[in-house]
């Protein structure tokens, strides 16, 4: 069983309800799902729409084909109705026309006028599609009344009801919930990551796609205990966290593209004065503003070396929802460990697309913090911000502990007190301590993700959220075939981890990059790094994603 | 008591007989009398000559980016409450590179305090015009004067709704203390501008020029410092006379003051609570 609907109208027609309850229901039916949402940057009007598919098993990612269009307007009929398969049906209400024998036309808003509320309309939606589907309604009762006041939820109830009874089942959605799972998207995988590595502070400015980090957290900062702060920009945003990250507690940051530029300067302050800071960079085409509410993965190149100056970094590309909530929660270990910005980019595909996955266990969850003991320094012992080790990790002392001991740090080159100096000798050994630490960093990098086939023929090569097509992509070229196709999808992407590829490049015919850009840039990070050549790139960035189908198309092709 | 706990000053890179060193003896002087030990105060400075304070003293020192100085100071304060957080930069610092985070901080109203060291002139960069010079003022940058109008900061600072708005000249020790005092004793964002002569590039706003011109509020008629606009009105007079003192001040709740869960603790010291995050990840099931 896999269903794909799409629905579509204009923004503010009530679409966004309609796609939201249609998935709660879905998901507490037991089945699992994928939604992928298209919308323009704009609050009214456009063209807008969710795409749902679902199954008795996990979905990886979303597909073109559909089984069903719910059209809130001519509009979505006339656009997607050649994505629609022949045994497919257009749901919609009487103002939408067409002389194909597939469409369905309810009178929805009819209906809901009746029971007295015409903002109930979506509700008799809502029946229809679920008594198509043959799902349970059993539970309707609490998500209403979970959303509305009691008489709106019964009128709501009512309309649900009447628009069961204007069809007849046609497909079985039967249900085997594989375990204990969870609806959610990209960005509430960073954001629960983030509280469970044990976050206080996080700010930030909105700008889509990373704002929902941010609302998330804001709804649930009382009750976790946890400053969420709206800066005036994204200078602010940053400096507010490392200076909250100063003091020893855990602090955050998240953005797109134009508010990381803003970011850079800071970005290397935490380089300079050794300050942990976990920045959320959520993809989006740029440059510049671009395009506000869709998808690329173009910063990959800009997240490795922005800054002036040199210093260490790590970069993590968040490849799903899961891998979001654990890496989020590592990536505070390491920055702490390293005493250094760790960047995580994630981009709008995953950011949005909400999705059913195995449960998030929190007991997998270490919190490392690498604190200096005061101890010693209680006792006596000198205390330097900057010591000169082995690691080039020097203690971190959290200020105001120790009495008679003060913490220094600067963005002016320093000595190991944190006085301003500019000795050349101290220079030096300022920066190589400062590079020994990102040569400690490469030893705990992990290996890409192997998909596929192991002992391939094809390479396909992928960063971050394109693992959800690339998983399916895979599967679908294994199908029927003589040459075996596995892909390689980079999780942590900067220190560059090569042993993997390298072991691979050497056994393979052919290596492919699968990316959301125009330039190819793993390709580029590929050969900068290994001196490893593709021969071939699947490549998008029109905004929309890749689907795993068109990702085999052209891999077949190359 | 040995010297690591007392305030102790570290040898400086200002130009002899610069007002900064009459703000940094004033600051330990008030610091001392306050009793505050020197790894309870946090000093937090963006990039300049005023900047370079933190590094003159034996306290937790923050050398932030140029004009970035309030953001971290703010977030150390919101996540430690137990520092004296404190902020003492520049005018171009401040007001210009800074300027949206003065305006942004006042509104935030952390309890933080901020000493500008107004030299109206860029110093570190060797004497351009700051957002402070006054009109006509010839700089290398304006050659034929400064043609902008300057900015007002302490009646830009009543309008946004600052609670604590207070102006001192470095040339008057003894009320540069009370100044410092009452605003590191004030719940939220204190600003104390400093008229500081700058001896190497401001050769028009000397010490002479500043002691010609300054008079205290408190002398002669009585000054409400709660009456906005009086206080707002009196902090526009700037030129032949130029008023000192605490221009404008208002009890109102500071930042933290608005959460329960810092009444009794510090972001820093509250236990990570595993159970609370189990129960958003359940919400989810
Ligand atoms: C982003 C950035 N721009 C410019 C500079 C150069 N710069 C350093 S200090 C300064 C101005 C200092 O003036 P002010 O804040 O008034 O401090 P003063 O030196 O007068 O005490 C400038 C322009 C810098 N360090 N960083
Ligand atoms: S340049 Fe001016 S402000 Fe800087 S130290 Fe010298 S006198 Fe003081
Ligand atoms: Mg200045």
């Amino acid at each position: 069983m896999d269903y794909n609907i799409l629905i579509g109208g204009a923004a503010g027609q009530g679409m966004d309800t309609l796609a939201t309850v249609f998935s709660k229901i879905l998901h507490k039916s037991g089945l699992c799902l994928f939604t992928l949402q298209d919308y323009m940057s704009r609050v009214r009007g456009g063209h807008n729409y969710y795409q749902i598919r679902f199954s008795d098993t996990f979905v990886k990612s979303h597909r073109e084909d559909l089984d069903g269009i719910i059209a809130l307007n001519q509009e979505t009929l006339d656009l997607h109705i050649g994505r629609l398969k022949q045994d497919g049906f257009i749901l919609a209400d009487e103002n939408v026309t067409s002389k194909d024998s597939r469409l369905i036309t309810i009178p929805a808003a009819l209906i809901a006028k009746e029971v007295g509320n015409v903002k109930t309309t979506s509700s008799v939606t809502l029946g229809f599609l679920c008594k198509l589907f043959s799902i349970e309604s059993t539970f309707m009762g609490d998500i209403f009344s979970g959303m509305f006041a009691e008489s709106v939820a019964k009128q709501n109830i009512e309309s649900f009801t009447r628009g069961q009874a204007l069809t007849e089942s046609k497909y079985k959605a039967s249900k085997a919930r594989p375990g204990k799972t969870m609806l959610v998207h990209g960005n509430h995988g960073i954001a629960l990551g983030a509280l469970a590595a044990g976050l206080r502070f996080y700010s930030a400015y909105p700008m889509t796609p990373s704002t929902t980090i941010m609302s998330f957290l804001a709804k649930k900062a009382k009750a976790a205990k946890v400053i969420v702060e709206q800066a005036e920009d994204e200078i602010a945003a940053i400096h507010m966290a490392i200076g909250a990250s100063y003091t020893g507690v855990r602090a955050m940051t998240g953005t797109s593209g134009g508010g990381f530029s803003l970011m850079v300067e800071a970005l290397g302050f935490a380089g300079i004065a050794e300050i942990p800071v976990v920045i959320a960079l959520i993809q989006r085409p740029g440059p510049a503003t671009g395009l506000p509410t869709r998808t690329e993965q173009s910063d990959l190149m800009y997240a490795i070396n922005a800054s002036h100056g040199e210093f260490g970094r790590m970069v993590i590309a968040l490849r799903n929802p899961e891998d979001a909530f654990y890496q989020t929660a590592r990536a505070f270990n390491i920055a702490d460990k390293y005493q250094m910005p760790v960047i995580l980019l994630g981009d709008q595909y995953l950011a949005d697309a909400v999705q059913t996955v195995k449960a998030f266990d929190i007991d997998k969850i270490k919190i490392e913090r690498h604190l200096a003991e005061p101890k010693p320094y209680l006792n006596g012992k000198d205390y330097n911000r900057y010591e000169l080790t082995q690691s080039g990790i020097s203690p971190r002392l959290i200020p105001g502990l120790v009495p008679g001991t003060a913490v220094n740090i600067d963005s002016d080159e320093h000595d190991v007190h944190g006085n301003i100096t500019e000795a050349a000798d101290v220079r030096n050994s300022m920066v190589e301590k400062r590079a020994r630490k990102f040569e400690r960093l490469k030893r705990e990098v992990m290996e890409p993700e192997l998909l596929g086939d192991d002992s391939m023929d094809i390479l396909l090569l992928g960063w971050g959220s394109i693992y959800s097509q690339l998983s399916e992509a895979v599967d679908i070229l294994n199908q029927n075939s003589k040459r075996k196709y596995g892909a390689l999808v980079f999780g942590d992407i900067w220190p560059f981890p090569q042993t993997t590829l390298i072991e691979k490049a050497r056994i393979v015919k052919k290596i492919i990059n699968v990316e959301q850009n125009h330039d190819g840039q793993l390709a580029r990070l590929v050969r900068e790094v290994t001196g490893i050549q593709m021969d071939g790139s699947v490549l998008r960035y029109d905004g929309h994603p890749l689907s795993p189908a068109e990702i085999a198309r052209k891999v077949k092709e190359i | 008591m040995d010297k690591k706990h007392k305030f102790e000053t570290i040898e400086t890179a200002w130009c002899p007989g610069c007002g900064n060193f009459a703000i940094l003896d004033a600051l330990k002087e008030t610091l001392t009398e306050l009793k505050v030990k020197p790894h309870e105060v946090l000093i937090v400075g963006g990039i300049g000559q005023a900047a370079k304070t933190p590094q003159y003293l034996n306290v937790n020192g923050y050398e932030s980016l140029h004009g970035r100085a309030l953001p971290p100071a703010a977030a150390a304060k919101i996540a430690n409450q137990k520092l004296k957080v404190i902020v003492n930069t520049g005018d171009g610092d401040s007001y210009g590179e800074g300027g949206n985070h003065f305006i942004h901080n006042i509104r935030r109203n952390v309890d933080i305090t901020h000493f500008v060291h107004d030299n109206q002139i860029y110093g570190l960069t060797k004497g351009q015009s700051s957002p402070t010079s006054d009109l006509g003022h010839i700089t290398d940058f304006t050659p034929e004067g400064v043609i902008d109008r300057p900015i007002n900061p302490v009646a830009t600072a009543i309008a946004l709704g600052a609670g604590f708005v207070a102006r001192a000249f470095t040339g008057d020790k003894e009320h540069l203390m009370e100044m410092m005092k009452e605003a590191l004793n004030h719940n939220g964002y204190a600003l104390v501008d400093i008229l500081q002569p700058c001896v190497s590039f401001n050769k028009v706003n000397t010490f002479a020029w500043y002691s010609k011109r300054v008079y205290k509020l408190t002398e002669g008629k009585k000054y409400d410092s709660t009456d906005k606009g009086a206080a707002f009105q009196k902090a526009l007079e700037w030129g032949d006379k130029i008023p000192l003192g605490i221009l404008y001040r208002e009890e109102k709740k500071s930042y933290t003051d608005h959460f329960d869960f810092l009444k009794t603790t510090t972001l820093l010291e509250l236990p990570h609570d595993k159970k609370v995050v189990r129960g958003f990840i359940e919400e989810f099931f």
